[in-house]
């Protein structure tokens, strides 16, 4: 029977070819643990009583939703990590690199076919290059650095093909949100999304991991991307067999098809506060905003700061909003300054903050007071998760975020 | 008699002939400086008042400046507040522009003015022969409805400057060294005044770098004379004065102090006063989790290339934070112009945007408990960067950066 | 599996997500139990105060959807919730809960028929009466039944290094 391309990876690494539903232990190529949750794993980890960590290259720390710290409290996180690192010989710790999504691929970690782990959801980000990666708690995180393995339930597989070329104003992140505005929030619970199709095959990279970094909140276990020759341009990695061999099977099994034509998507937004409330921007279009916030592992990358700034390039924002740009990680920061992007952006009045979770994550970066607005290039749109539960956020492309910031307004870019 | 720079320009604001240090003269404002701090504090109060009103909506400025971007619920509505309020009475209003001092260098204060700051470090203006004090909301909400207040003429300190910083050795370590003489009541009520031709030889970067710190003195204001540096720097940033007042040769001071910029020394403010300063040598190999290159105090294009000409080529330790934030949108353009962004963030640095970060202790890069700081930031006060139990060195530019390479406290000649 | 119980019902929508469960203003603080007065805040801030040890959760679809955050089955579990029973769970909430020894319940109706403050009767793994009504609840996995059975995730590792 064909499979899909999750099956593969999956089947490859246990060596036996696998089902939907089988439940399997699989090895661990990467863990990846950020700094929120590094104490309570670190805790769960002494308390199962190991001794030392299984792979101690294989595993990943790094410090992005805390940094820079806004509470007195949130430096002990790096210390107590950083503790751990040296009790047990982690050497791969990134302190002050960027979000943790964007470095595990950007900085050479997770390769095509690998499995991956991490203290976060949005870990399902790997897929962008052929991965299986999910995220999980920590204290399963504290049973992988002790064993290197866990159990997962083979997943099945929504097939989320998209064909021709999309319309200027539409990128990756209208394709996602309008994949899950279909889907609903929990549409693919316990399942992998399988993106395919000539449009997803002239994507970047930098494109297909907005859409695998939001899988997750179409409630999937997985957002998977077959692994092609720009992929591995990418990951640094020659393109083989091995690679070309985890493409599905013509006669792969899924548990549904969804069927896109690129010509015919628009911009949309995820309207408050629901991941899942999908509306075409022109029925917002009009809505005052006081914020906009360009950044996080869903659009912090260089092309989306570029796409950003050839709208804002030469003119500035509106008055009295604030445009909050979070590059994901230090090097699209350098890359964004050696190309002019970020002159643009801080001409254009941007407030250029360093690399990290941001706003995102709620802890700073632009919180927002009562029945403020923000648009937002993030992955998460729930009540309170940039303030008060009364502030209303709308997730948009980073161009459709930066045509709002010029007008005050969503607007349609 | 002979009048004091800061007895002229009270004089001139009173519009009277003449002042004398404890005279007490009703003045009017020239400018209203108030920042996200405490500004939702006055509207507050302003809306309580029977006739609100405002004497002059042009002489208010208006800077977020302290929490941006903001870092909570409570920050985000009182610069909400601020916000609003200065929306609709058309106040000129600054968000995300940089620290609301060198915001105001760059783009407001004239020489001759007096000017109100709701925040201590108003001082910083005498660089440019401005009086500018702090103040609270009080007496910040009096001047913005009447225009006018009183002020107790101060006495004056005079600092005659001779001769030439060494090479290594900044402004920031003079004016520590000057509050470890004169102490941190040394200048209680009273103006600092800088005169002198070792004063011609320092940069509007040094100038007001000395001025926002004498208030870690006590001093009510801090005044330097107009010269061609300070006219320069005016003219480039398009502004006349209103008047350049000097002080008489037979002006009457308090006290006057000869110094010879040729002896001063790499210094550092110890935890947890501004006046426990030492020779940065004493403080060698102290262990440092953070380091901050920033603030009104020393976050200027200067600073920022003291910072990278020290760490170019090199690294940050590796689990220092060492953070770099420009004081202001112009300072962040012109370090990213120079290249001065990308040489600290190939280092390995957090570069901020521009605000008062760890120097205001919220917003970025709090430091926890047992922790040590290096700051280029204003104050080292128990608990002002994080925790209770934490502890904050102040140095120049060029220590905290070598500082940053090293993992502990060192200077810049030993990186 | 636990003995048959009453509880009484709090009941919550769908879509309830890990940050309304707990904020991620709070997600460092020191202990669970630190945490506990700010669980379900943003939608409902009094809640973590007035549930009462024993009482339990119905919701509707895709609980717990949302972060990786295992705070939030954590500070469920520490305000005493017996059970939740809900239409669907998000699957990281769902790993996180079982991992921690909280009984998620997997029911389509009884969120439909609940009313807030009405006790129903729970037999984990059977059934749960409610209003005189009964409604079947499927068993679990048995690779789930046995982390549960041993206490959560942590005591089943430490069983493994030979420790308990």
């Amino acid at each position: 029977m064909g499979q899909t391309v999750i099956e593969k990876i999956i089947g490859n690494k246990v060596g036996h070819a696998v089902k939907p539903g089988d439940i399997v232990t699989v090895p661990v190529d990467w863990c990846m643990v950020d700094d929120i949750m590094a104490p309570f794993c670190i805790k769960k980890f002494e308390e199962m009583g190991f001794t030392k960590v299984w792979d101690p290259d294989r595993v990943v720390l790094i410090y992005d939703h805390f940094l820079p710290a806004t509470q007195i409290d949130d430096s002990r996180h790096f210390r107590e990590a950083d503790a751990f690192a040296d009790k047990y010989g982690i050497k791969n710790i990134h302190r002050t690199d960027g979000i943790c999504h964007q470095l595990m691929t950007e900085a050479g970690y997770v390769k095509p076919g690998d499995i991956s782990f991490g203290t976060d959801s949005h870990t399902v980000t790997y897929g962008c290059v052929g991965a299986f990666a999910t995220g999980i708690g920590y204290t399963e995180m504290a049973g992988i650095l002790g064993t290197g393995e866990l159990w997962i339930k083979v997943p099945e597989s929504i097939k989320v093909e998209i064909e021709g070329a999309l319309p200027a104003n539409v990128t990756s992140k209208d394709v996602i949100l309008s994949v899950i505005g279909d889907l609903t929030a929990s549409g693919a619970t316990y399942q992998t999304l399988e993106f395919c199709g000539s449009t997803v095959d002239n994507m970047s990279v930098a494109s297909r991991m907005t859409m695998s970094n939001m899988a997750v909140e179409a409630g999937a276990k997985c957002g998977v991307f077959a692994p092609d020759e720009k992929t591995c341009e990418y990951c640094g990695i020659p393109y083989t067999e091995k690679e070309e061999a985890l493409h599905a099977d013509a006669d792969a099994v899924y548990s549904r098809v969804l069927h896109y034509n690129a010509e015919e998507l628009v911009p949309v937004v995820a309207c408050p506060s629901l991941v899942d409330n999908i509306k075409p921007v022109s029925e917002v279009a009009g809505t005052k905003v006081d914020q906009v916030f360009l950044g996080s592992c869903t659009n912090g990358r260089l092309e989306d700061l570029q796409a950003a700034a050839k709208i804002l390039k030469g003119h500035t924002i509106a008055p009295f909003l604030k445009m909050i740009v979070t590059p994901a990680s230090r090097k699209v920061y350098r890359a964004a300054l050696a190309d002019g992007t970020l002159e643009i952006l801080a001409d254009a009045g941007c407030v250029i903050t360093t690399p990290g979770c941001g706003l995102c994550c709620g802890r700073g970066g632009g919180i927002l007071s009562d029945n403020e607005v923000v648009v937002a290039t993030n992955n998460r749109n729930f009540l309170g998760r940039m303030g008060t539960s009364k502030v209303k956020i709308y997730l948009a492309s980073p161009k459709t975020a930066a045509m709002t910031a010029l007008t005050g307004v969503i607007t349609e870019a | 008699m002979g009048m004091t720079m800061a007895e002229k320009i009270i004089a001139c604001a009173a519009g009277v002939n003449a002042t004398k240090a404890g005279d007490i003269e009703t003045v009017t404002l020239d400018r209203l400086m108030s920042n996200d701090g405490t500004t939702h504090l006055t509207i507050d109060m302003y809306n309580k008042l029977k006739n609100p009103h405002i004497a002059d909506i042009d002489k208010l400025v208006w800077i977020v400046d302290h929490n941006i971007p903001a870092d909570s619920p409570k920050t985000a509505a009182s610069q909400k507040k601020m916000r609003d309020f200065a929306k609709e009475h058309n106040i000129t209003f600054y968000e995300g522009e940089g620290v609301c001092h060198q915001v105001m260098m760059e783009k407001h204060v004239r020489p001759g003015e007096l000017i109100f700051g709701a925040d201590s470090h108003t001082l910083a203006y005498g660089a440019l022969g401005a009086f500018g004090t702090g103040v609270g909301c009080t007496d910040y909400l009096y001047a913005m409805v009447t225009g006018t207040s009183w002020l107790l003429v101060p006495e004056t300190l005079r600092f005659n400057l001779h001769g030439q910083l060494p090479e290594g050795v900044y402004a920031r370590d003079l004016i520590l060294t000057i509050i470890g003489r004169i102490g941190a009541n040394g200048a209680n009520y009273k103006a600092m005044e800088f005169a002198g031709e070792g004063l011609h030889g320092l940069t509007m970067a040094d100038r007001i770098s000395i001025c926002n710190l004498c208030v870690e003195a006590g001093a009510k204001t801090a005044l330097m004379e107009v010269d061609d540096v300070a006219m320069t720097y005016l003219e480039e940033h398009g502004r006349t004065p209103k008047a350049c007042f000097t002080s008489d040769e037979d002006a009457v001071f308090a006290a006057v102090y000869d110094i010879d910029l040729s002896e001063i020394k790499p210094i550092v403010a110890k935890p947890h006063f501004v006046d426990n300063v030492v020779p940065a040598e004493e403080c060698l190999g102290t262990h440092i989790d953070e380091a901050f290159l920033g603030s009104c105090n020393n976050g200027r294009i200067e600073d920022l290339r003291v910072g990278a000409a020290v760490i170019k080529g090199k690294k940050v330790a590796p689990k220092v934070r060492f953070l770099v934030v420009p004081a202001s949108r112009t300072v962040y353009k012109q370090a990213m112009k120079e290249g001065l962004l990308d040489i600290f963030m190939e280092a390995g640095a957090i570069v901020m945007n521009p605000n008062c970060s760890v120097c205001w202790g919220a917003c970025q890069g709090v430091i926890g408990e047992g922790e040590t700081l290096i700051s280029t930031g204003t104050r080292n006060f128990k608990g002002r960067a994080g925790h209770k139990d934490s502890f904050v060195y102040l140095a120049s530019a060029a220590t905290v950066t070598a500082s940053a390479i090293a993992g502990e406290i060192t200077t810049a000649d030993r990186v | 599996m636990a003995q048959k119980f009453t509880a009484k019902i709090w009941v919550l929508g769908d879509d309830i997500d890990t940050d309304i469960i707990l904020p991620t203003e709070y997600l460092a603080l020191k202990t669970v139990e630190d945490m506990k007065p700010y669980a379900f805040s943003p939608l409902r801030p009094e809640l973590a105060g007035l549930i009462q040890p024993g009482d339990m959760i119905v919701a509707g679809k895709n609980f717990g959807c949302g972060s990786s955050r295992e705070q939030a089955p954590e500070v469920v579990k520490a305000l005493g919730i017996s059970c939740v029973v809900a239409k669907s769970y998000a699957r990281i909430f769902f790993r996180n809960a079982i991992n921690n020894g909280l009984l998620l319940i997997e029911n389509a109706d009884l969120y439909d028929a609940g009313t807030e403050g009405d006790t129903a009767e729970v037999t984990p793994g059977k059934e749960i009466v409610y209003n005189g009504k009964t409604y079947e609840i499927a068993s679990l996995p048995e690779n789930l039944t046995e982390i549960l059975e041993a206490g959560g995730l942590v005591k089943a590792m430490r069983k493994r290094n030979g420790l308990d």
